[in-house]
């Protein structure tokens, strides 16, 4: 079910949703999250305002989208809708999906392919690049009505962003003087980045799109949350894809806390050896269970790593995600503060074999809004937002692991939520 | 829409009966979904049958991914194994609706066949949605009077899913 087709309790509680001068994070510090995090419509349009159209880099495309000089796509720069284009000299450009003249959004299709951006209304035309080139009658008819003298079209073109790209990813930003993306990225989200974007060309498998009925950050958390895949997923820890004491990493940037590297090596043997006392730990253990085609779990060893799991969270909009050989990007669209969109984008490389490329595609079942793992993280999240949306308590506890900030060296942390929540905190004044 | 499966002319008499074949397969079919009988699933397709469900738009542009993709009908267990078994998710009553069966194809030891149907979703103390509407592109191989699924591509329009897909279509 949408978000916004519940029965009981669509409405937000008064005190989930105060006025923003009154809310005061909690005496716990980042050993709790306050409620009004997720629930509160005024936290959530500073969030827009200072995150994503702030002093961010946004994920916007992959360029093996928009390979041709022509094609375009509709994407988002947290909840606005803007185009990104390829234009005839190569170049990617990202602009506003908003006519300059009257506001309307006037790129409808997913993606395709044109000479010019024509809107429909008053046919006033854009180039590749965003520039206003035409408008219809720009001096009038027979000397009467038309533009003023003065109107210069190069004062109303597209509202542009900032655009920067590594290795085929494509990022957009509403701050024309951010950082460069290499330094913003930062060199220990850089090394597994670029583990599945080495400037290899990739090849589009296709993509899915789901709404979560959830904060947008709730999916950066359990993305920094190490301690729940060991637990919620039964099938990795019942098939030695991550099990409590495999060898296993979460990365956080010491820069600004809030990208992280979840990454892990899976086991030698097919299935996991469980250990009778970590048994006991995890009630979703199921004992002797066996794949009847193990292909879905062939991990073909193609990237310079050590790990054959990495799900990167990039700060504030992007996950990368290798599971072992299937990759994909997923691309966070917030949605006010009780939902969030989540665009999809899976690809191999150009130069997989038919067989590599089937290989990604049976490995594809483990992840997606019908995955074995992806399925259960969209259910506990939807759980969360409704207790945290609907319930009289007020903050929930983030003490795993309690005096780190940051990187951790094990997997029952929080301490990679408790960094992002420390810049969320100087960035947001709370 | 999808290569191998273009409309081919049909004697309307074999077209007929092998609509009422196939309209009583998706009857079955969907009476062992909606009934809860996951694990059975698998018995509806042949052992080297090809499973996919997926966006219009993938299979517009010839894009190979799958939001369930499975080769083999021994995938298709592990799949129903682990959703009836192992994972984790609220709660729910579907009921699937299948109808506009069309025949496009028959030969000795085949049907080819679209049809169009409807997923709604009721979630405890939810309302009854509209969970997925789509078409679905199968072929069937014939044994006698029984049917069993060599391939089926569930093509969804839906592209915006609620949250997730848990049960097969």
């Amino acid at each position: 079910m949408y978000s916004n087709e519940a029965i009981i309790g669509s409405t937000t509680l008064a005190s989930k949703n105060a006025p923003i001068e009154s809310l005061a994070w909690p005496q716990e510090g980042l050993h709790a999250i306050p409620d009004w995090v997720y629930t509160n419509e005024s936290v959530y349009a500073l969030e827009v305002e200072r995150i994503f159209h702030g002093r961010t880099w946004n994920f916007v495309a992959l360029e093996a989208e928009v390979p041709n000089t022509g094609d375009y796509k509709r994407s988002y720069v947290g909840p606005t809708p803007v185009v990104v284009s390829r234009a005839e000299d190569g170049s990617v450009h990202v602009f506003e999906n908003r006519c300059a003249h009257r506001g309307a959004e006037f790129c409808r299709h997913s993606r395709g392919n044109n000479k010019e951006f024509v809107c429909p209304y008053h046919q006033w035309s854009y180039d590749l690049k965003g520039n206003l080139q035409g408008i219809p009658f720009k001096r009038g008819v027979n000397k009467q009505g038309g533009m003023p003298k003065d109107f210069r079209n190069e004062e109303h073109g597209l509202r542009k962003l900032a655009v920067a790209t590594r290795n085929g990813v494509v990022f957009a930003s509403f701050a024309h003087d951010m950082e460069p993306l290499e330094d913003y990225l930062t060199p220990e989200i850089l090394e597994d980045f670029d583990a599945v974007f080495p400037g290899r060309k990739l090849r589009i498998l296709g993509f899915y799109k789901n709404e979560l009925p959830c904060n947008w950050k709730m999916y950066h958390e359990n993305l920094k949350d190490p301690y729940h895949a060991t637990l919620l997923h039964s099938f990795l820890v019942v098939f030695g894809l991550l099990v409590a004491g495999n060898r296993s990493a979460m990365v956080a940037d010491s820069k600004y806390g809030v990208h992280g590297t979840m990454a892990s090596a899976k086991s030698d043997t097919l299935y996991a050896q469980v250990d009778e006392d970590k048994k006991k730990e995890m009630r979703s253990f199921h004992d002797g269970m066996k794949l009847r085609d193990e292909r879905l779990l062939d991990f073909v060893k193609e990237f310079d790593s050590e790990w054959s799991v990495t799900m990167q969270t990039i700060w504030p909009n992007l996950v990368v995600q290798r599971e072992m050989n299937t990759l994909g990007v997923r691309h966070i669209v917030p949605n006010g503060p009780n939902s969030m969109i989540m665009l999809w984008t899976m690809f191999g490389y150009e130069d997989d074999t038919d067989d590599m490329v089937r290989h990604r595609l049976r490995q594809g079942n483990l992840m997606g809004p019908s995955g074995f793992l992806g399925l259960e993280d969209n259910e506990a999240m939807k759980f969360v937002q409704e207790g945290v949306r609907r319930s009289v308590t007020d903050r929930s506890i983030l003490k795993l692991d309690g005096d780190k900030i940051g990187t951790a060296d094990n997997l029952i942390s929080e301490a990679a939520i408790r960094a992002m929540y420390k810049h969320y905190r100087q960035v947001m004044g709370f | 829409m999808l290569p191998g499966f273009e409309k081919k002319t049909v004697a309307p008499a074999e077209a007929l009966a092998a609509r009422v074949a196939v309209e009583d397969f998706h009857a079955e079919y969907c009476a062992i979904l909606d009934g809860g009988e996951l694990e059975r699933w698998p018995d509806f397709f042949t052992e080297d049958c090809l499973y996919r469900v997926t966006e219009f738009e993938n299979a517009a542009h010839g894009l190979p991914v799958g939001l369930v993709y499975a080769e083999g009908r021994d995938m298709l267990h592990d799949r129903a194994v682990a959703i009836a078994r192992t994972q984790m998710f609220a709660p729910r009553q579907i009921l699937h609706f299948v109808s506009n069966v069309r025949i496009l194809d028959v030969s000795a030891g085949e049907i080819v066949a679209q049809s169009n149907y409807l997923l709604l979703q009721t979630l405890v103390e939810g309302a009854t949605t509209l969970h997925q509407a789509g078409r679905l592109f199968d072929r069937f191989a014939r044994k006698g009077d029984s049917l069993l699924l060599k391939e089926r591509q569930a093509i969804y329009d839906t592209a915006m899913i609620a949250n997730d897909l848990v049960y097969p279509v």
